[in-house]
């Protein structure tokens, strides 16, 4: 793909995008490509540079390295044409306590030069109705609650009409009806034609409502793509119920998968003398994923060997599983 | 990769249209400054502290018995025969600490006050463009800077003309002029001041980019000041004085003058400007390559 046509089909390109803090390289050669008319949920553990990457893109903060193309132009030098285009909230929102929280949109609204003072006070009434704040336009941030300036972020990013929208963490502190909310503005703002770059730790809101996906971990980009590819991307597998483990296993490696015990039920499952036997866990793609087995087959040649099965499903890898496997489990901050 | 994108938005064709109206917000920034910053209880508050103290002078020397003639700061001793005084006896008060906290304090918060709350990120992503808003904060702080000495004079003169007679007021040259020409000396008593505080603020505007405390680049401005005014005392550093910014602070005794001495006026102008040029490239260097991380 050339540069030309890739920045015509793009609306967030980088290319070994780096950031170095003294000694810590918190963004590490990260190459996004966000396509236009895209919802991108950007996902990442706490601490995997995924913020440091939007200030980046936003030209906030200056790459060590590499490149960013934002809606076709060169970040940070083309800003001040770009900015104008793309609604931002950055890592939470933030405001003036002491001013209400029209009076704070105003004074956002007037910070760019590309604006138009004499709409200013309807556009910011309509983006204040948008997010459900216009009973307390006139209110002072300071008695907002997290929820309330979490939305007023939002409010501030629907200022005007935009090319794209980058959210950091937008559910944040919001309540279940919040979150749903905000989830139907986004499908909403990308039918019109926005392109949404969403930046989550929570999987479930970015499987419900993104069409993309990318993974931080540790600074480097791990997963990038349409979000059904990446679930794809995981590999599929059986998981067997049955009394006699010992010929199930064994049946199961002459197919050429690997069987074990299952990872998500406890010891006492898995012990021999229960009703229905121990619980069972295979990989349907066999070793190194040459072979594709069939799970019916699957079935055949176990009842074939004399196994008893007592239940049989097979699962494809979830989002979670997926975003795990990349990242890691624990709670170890990325370092 | 699939991409469908719509060629043209409903926004794209929406921006076109608004592109062809030629009012933009060219001046809103600035506008928007003042507002916040006169419009906040914290200047405010400032300001009215900034007025107590004529206030002060003024009621002290009313229920005192009189003040003997060459006692306490210049021009105490006259207040009783013509209230203006009081203005200039406030302002003089003022000079040394009260009017460089002021400043410390509103030229210390500019740009550290914004990384503080977050609205600094908010405000580039507009985008308010840095320099843009590095001049809009530095003009703002100048603003502050004229009307902290004009509210010192204007409620001195007020107090004065409440609680003592007005009359024709002699100068330090031995003139006599009317109290409408007095009150114009006031006023550029207070322009002095404002161009004495040029330096200051810039100093406070440029330590104001190094932090995201606000109180530190507050305190570290009064400290400036204090030091420069401390430095200015030490004959062994008389050669260093005509370099320091609070060197001419006290020199407006000679709006005081029939005629008028603008020998003073000029060099302090002088020496401002050079303390804006430096600490203004200063700030520009610094805030123009600084990651904004707060």
């Amino acid at each position: 793909m050339s540069t030309a046509t890739g920045s015509a089909a793009l609306a967030i390109e980088t290319h070994g995008l780096s950031k170095r803090f003294g000694q810590q390289l918190a963004v590490d050669g990260v190459d996004l490509a966000v396509p236009h008319g895209a919802v991108f949920g950007f996902l990442g553990p706490n601490g995997s540079g995924k913020t440091t990457t939007i200030r980046m893109l936003l030209g906030l903060a200056a790459a060590s390295a590499g490149t960013v193309n934002l809606l076709g132009a060169e970040m940070p030098g083309g800003l001040h044409e770009v900015l104008p285009r793309v609604g931002a909230l950055v890592e939470g929102p933030a405001f003036y306590p002491f001013l209400s929280g029209a009076a704070n949109l105003h004074r956002l609204d007037a910070a760019s030069r590309q604006t138009v003072p004499a709409t200013r006070t309807a556009r910011v009434e309509r983006a204040l109705e948008r997010v459900g704040l216009g009973h307390a336009a006139a209110k002072r941030v300071h008695a907002y609650s997290l929820g309330m300036k979490q939305r007023l972020g939002i409010a501030n990013a629907l200022l005007s009409p935009r090319d794209l929208l980058v959210l950091d963490e937008p559910t944040n502190g919001l309540d279940p009806q919040g979150t749903r909310e905000v989830r139907s503005l986004v499908r909403s703002l990308a039918h019109e034609g926005t392109t949404v770059f969403v930046s989550s730790h929570l999987l479930a809101e970015v499987d419900q409502m993104c069409t993309h996906a990318a993974v931080m971990s540790a600074g480097r980009l791990v997963a990038q793509g349409p979000l059904a590819e990446l679930r794809r991307a995981g590999t599929a597998r059986i998981r067997l119920v049955t009394p006699d483990g010992g010929a199930a296993r064994q049946a199961l490696a002459g197919l050429g998968l690997d069987a074990g015990p299952d990872p998500g039920v406890g010891q006492a499952v898995a012990a021999p003398g229960q009703p229905d036997g121990e619980s069972i866990v295979a990989g349907l793609d066999g070793r190194g994923g040459q072979s594709h087995l069939l799970p019916e087959d699957v079935v055949a040649h176990l009842v074939r060997a004399g196994v008893r099965v007592r239940g049989f499903a097979v699962e494809r890898e979830s989002l979670e599983d997926r975003f795990v496997a990349l990242t890691g489990e624990g709670f170890d901050v990325a370092q | 990769m699939p991409s469908s994108v719509p060629a043209d938005t409903p926004h794209a064709a929406a921006r076109t249209r608004s592109g062809a109206t030629p009012r933009r917000s060219r001046f809103s920034l600035l506008g928007s400054e003042l507002k916040v910053l006169f419009g906040r209880r914290r200047t405010w508050a400032l300001l009215l502290a900034l007025a107590a103290i004529p206030v002060l002078i003024a009621v002290a020397v009313r229920l005192s018995s009189g003040v003997a003639p060459g006692r306490g700061p210049a021009f105490l001793d006259r207040i009783t025969q013509n209230g203006l005084f009081v203005a200039f006896t406030a302002m003089l008060v003022s000079v040394p600490l009260f009017m460089p906290l002021a400043v410390g304090v509103v030229a210390g918060d500019t740009i550290a006050g914004e990384a503080n709350l977050g609205t600094l990120r908010y405000l580039l992503v507009a985008p308010a463009g840095r320099v843009r808003l590095l001049l809009v904060k530095y003009a703002g702080a100048l603003a502050f800077c004229v009307v902290a000495p004009l509210t010192v004079g204007l409620a001195g003169a007020a107090i004065g003309a409440a609680l003592f007679p007005v009359g024709p007021v002699t100068l330090l040259s031995g003139g006599v002029v009317q109290p409408p020409e007095a009150f114009v000396r006031i006023l550029m008593i207070a322009a002095y001041l404002a161009v004495s505080l040029a330096g200051l603020s810039v100093i406070g505007l440029f330590l104001s980019t190094l932090t995201v405390v606000p109180v530190g680049a507050m305190a570290a401005t009064v400290v400036a000041a204090v030091v420069s005014e401390v430095l200015d005392q030490l004959p062994q550093l008389e050669w260093l004085h005509p370099w320091l910014f609070s060197h001419y602070w006290l020199g407006f005794a000679d709006m005081l003058r029939q005629p008028v001495l603008w020998d003073s006026f000029g060099s302090n102008a002088l020496l401002q400007a050079g303390y804006v040029a430096v600490f203004g490239a200063l700030a520009y260097g610094r805030f123009l390559s600084k990651d904004i991380l707060s």
